[in-house]
């Protein structure tokens, strides 16, 4: 106890001590910091970068449909048919979802579907949509090449993807068949004009899904007032845990309400991924900054041999001499945390708009990208890149320190 | 009773193939309040004797009481503490650190100490115009000439009112007036202060200044005797 209380009360003058003692070699310490400063810029600045591409990611695979959760019947998941539907939102559940946290929500009626033209026939699935509440969720197709959006939820037209368009051999104007089950398992179909053709975020979305008015699409399946999927945003994408017991209370036991995550485990598993990149990529940044470290205070010890050796016979316990050779380490490592936060937030600042990266845009866009990549600067990403730095390197520190605690102060004394 | 016993004190070194003595069975009693310088040619023992009874370094046997406590096989940490509360070292090499002005220096083992701020100031401050560099306070070493570093060193060393100094060739690399003017200083700490001198030295003027004078030769004591020690001059 009375060793912690002496190296408490030493520790502003062991400061001061190492604070001279780091700047006795100018030049060694000032490639030490930039070395520090430049890895932990390093670690912050792509991981933002890599965290803004894994958010954009998430965000367009959010976009394309789930939202950040959902309302099902519980046995839609196992078996996505109309057969699994529910009434559209009412009374409790209807309030929940029109005050905050969320921010937008849409019913929709969801359903596996055939396509036909006159040349060609294909398997979509069918969305029957309220487009003023989908366009709120953001979830509508990216962008319109041809023809008109939806109009409303009566709308009995048809939007089709770029891509199924062409291979249907159809275009804006020209009728197609729409065919699916209705709850009794038989076939439902009818007549509808294409409407607009639209380019979606991914090529696999433009095959994939078509596009009518709800009411329209209830219709025509005989199922009036009922959904099979009603999806909604909150503020943050990442925080939909925190605000989702309530959606669940109210939409009661009868249905099933479940995050993006569960909807789809690859984009959650994509944000698992980034963080733990995140560790190894600042770990391995670490271990190569590591070395300078270590070789920076082993030279000073080794230059600084007598000195220690006289401080030693002067009465500083070797606990002292350990502490007093952390501390140096310990300024170079903060001197370097902040350089490098400052570099870092210096360098991110001007990349706030998004850096354009539209020559590379094809790769992209397979990965569900847009050609623009907000980086992504969390607190947390920096207090970890901080963490790991200092931890890390006041363990690094600690040989060069052990060392020169064990020197003999006769021996010390004696060097030249 | 003695103030510090050395009982057959014996070390060797090892120089590449060759073992040499360091000491070899010394025994010797020092009083408290004693001036006492160790002469001798270079390699006959002084500093090894001196770095053992400062705690520096540890015999290969025999034994070593300061003030009735065995002090040979103290751990590293006890003997630190044993140096900063009761001993005071001055090196022929000055050996101040570079980045602490003169009464940072001074203040350093005060500071180790616990002794509280304004005081370690005071005694710092206190203990420069004793040495007589009242001006230098704030200058740091690679700022003062060898005299005033070695001052210093004496100073800081002294500050703590330790029972003990031991100085390993004060003078060395001192002129003859600011050798003279250490060594009466020193004998002027001894007699008002009653602190312990034991200094190893070639210095016919620190010989000179001695009350006990110990030879050695190859790691023994070959004469031990009292003499008349040279009045400190007239400030």
């Amino acid at each position: 106890m009375m060793r912690i209380a002496t190296s408490l009360r030493l520790l502003p003058s062991l400061l001061t001590l190492a604070w001279r003692n780091l700047w006795r070699n100018h030049r060694r310490t000032l490639v030490m910091l930039s070395a520090i400063a430049l890895g932990v810029w390093a670690m912050i600045f792509m991981t933002a970068m890599m965290r803004g591409m894994i958010d954009q990611m998430v965000q367009n695979g959010l976009a394309t449909l789930p939202g950040h959760a959902q309302i099902h019947h519980p046995d839609f998941v196992r078996d996505p048919s109309v057969v699994n539907r529910f009434a559209e939102p009412g009374g409790e559940l209807l309030a929940a979802l029109e005050q905050p946290p969320v921010t937008a929500w849409a019913a929709r009626l969801r359903v596996p579907a055939v396509v036909a033209s006159e040349y060609a026939s294909r398997g979509v699935t069918l969305l029957g949509v309220d487009p003023a509440a989908e366009a709120a969720l953001g979830s509508l197709p990216g962008e319109l090449v041809a023809g008109r959006a939806l109009q409303g939820p009566a709308d009995a037209g048809v939007v089709l993807g770029e891509s199924l368009a062409q291979r249907l051999e159809t275009a804006v104007g020209r009728r197609v068949v729409l065919m699916s089950q209705d709850p009794d398992n038989d076939v439902a179909d009818r007549g509808a004009r294409v409407v607009g053709i639209y380019r979606g975020r991914l090529e696999g979305d433009e095959e994939r899904f078509a596009y009518t008015g709800r009411d329209s699409l209830q219709a025509l399946l005989g199922v009036e007032g009922e959904v099979t999927e009603a999806a909604m945003n909150g503020p943050d994408y990442r925080r939909v845990v925190a605000w989702l017991p309530d959606i669940r209370r109210a939409a009661g036991a009868s249905l099933s309400v479940q995050p993006w995550q569960t909807l789809n485990p690859f984009l959650a598993s994509m944000l698992g991924l980034q963080d733990g990149y995140a560790l190894v990529f600042m770990l391995v940044v670490f271990l190569v900054l590591s070395f300078g470290l270590v070789n920076t205070l082993v030279m000073a010890v080794f230059e600084r041999t007598r000195e220690l050796g006289l401080i030693q016979a002067l009465g500083m316990r070797p606990g002292l001499i350990l502490l007093l050779i952390l501390m140096e380490s310990l300024w170079l490592l903060l001197l370097g945390l902040a350089l490098g936060n400052a570099l870092a937030l210096a360098t991110l600042w001007p990349l706030r708009d998004g850096l354009d990266l539209s020559a590379v845009a094809a790769g992209l866009e397979m990965m569900a990208m847009g050609t623009t990549l907000y980086p992504l600067l969390e607190l947390s990403d920096m207090a970890m890149a901080s963490a790991v730095v200092v931890g890390l390197g006041l363990l690094a520190s600690l040989l060069p320190a052990w060392r020169a605690s064990r020197l003999a102060p006769v021996v010390a004394l004696a060097r030249d | 009773m003695s103030d510090i016993r050395c009982r057959e004190l014996c070390k060797t070194f090892r120089q590449g193939e060759e073992r040499i003595t360091g000491l070899d069975r010394v025994s010797i009693d020092i009083d408290s309040g004693e001036f006492l310088c160790l002469s001798g040619p270079s390699g006959s023992g002084k500093t090894t004797l001196l770095n053992a009874l400062g705690g520096l370094d540890r015999p290969d046997s025999g034994s070593i009481t300061f003030g009735g406590r065995r002090i040979d096989c103290l751990p590293r940490g006890e003997l630190a503490d044993l140096r900063l509360r009761e001993i005071g070292f001055v090196f022929q090499a000055y050996n101040l650190v570079p980045v602490l002005s003169a009464r940072e220096n001074i203040e350093f083992v005060m500071q180790v100490q616990g002794v509280p701020a304004a005081e370690r100031h005071r005694r710092s401050l206190a203990i420069l115009a004793e040495v007589g560099l009242e001006g230098l306070a704030d200058r740091r070493p690679p700022a003062m000439s060898g005299g005033q570093q070695q001052r210093v060193a004496v100073a800081r060393a002294i500050v703590s009112r330790p029972r003990l100094v031991l100085a390993d060739e004060p003078t060395a690399n001192l002129d003859s007036h600011s050798a003279t003017r250490l060594m009466a200083l020193f004998q002027t700490l001894n007699r008002e202060h009653g602190v312990t001198f034991v200094m190893a030295t070639h210095d016919p003027r620190v010989m000179a200044f001695a009350a006990r004078r110990v030879s050695m030769e190859d790691g023994r004591i070959v004469a031990d005797r009292v003499q008349e020690p040279c009045a400190p001059e007239p400030a």
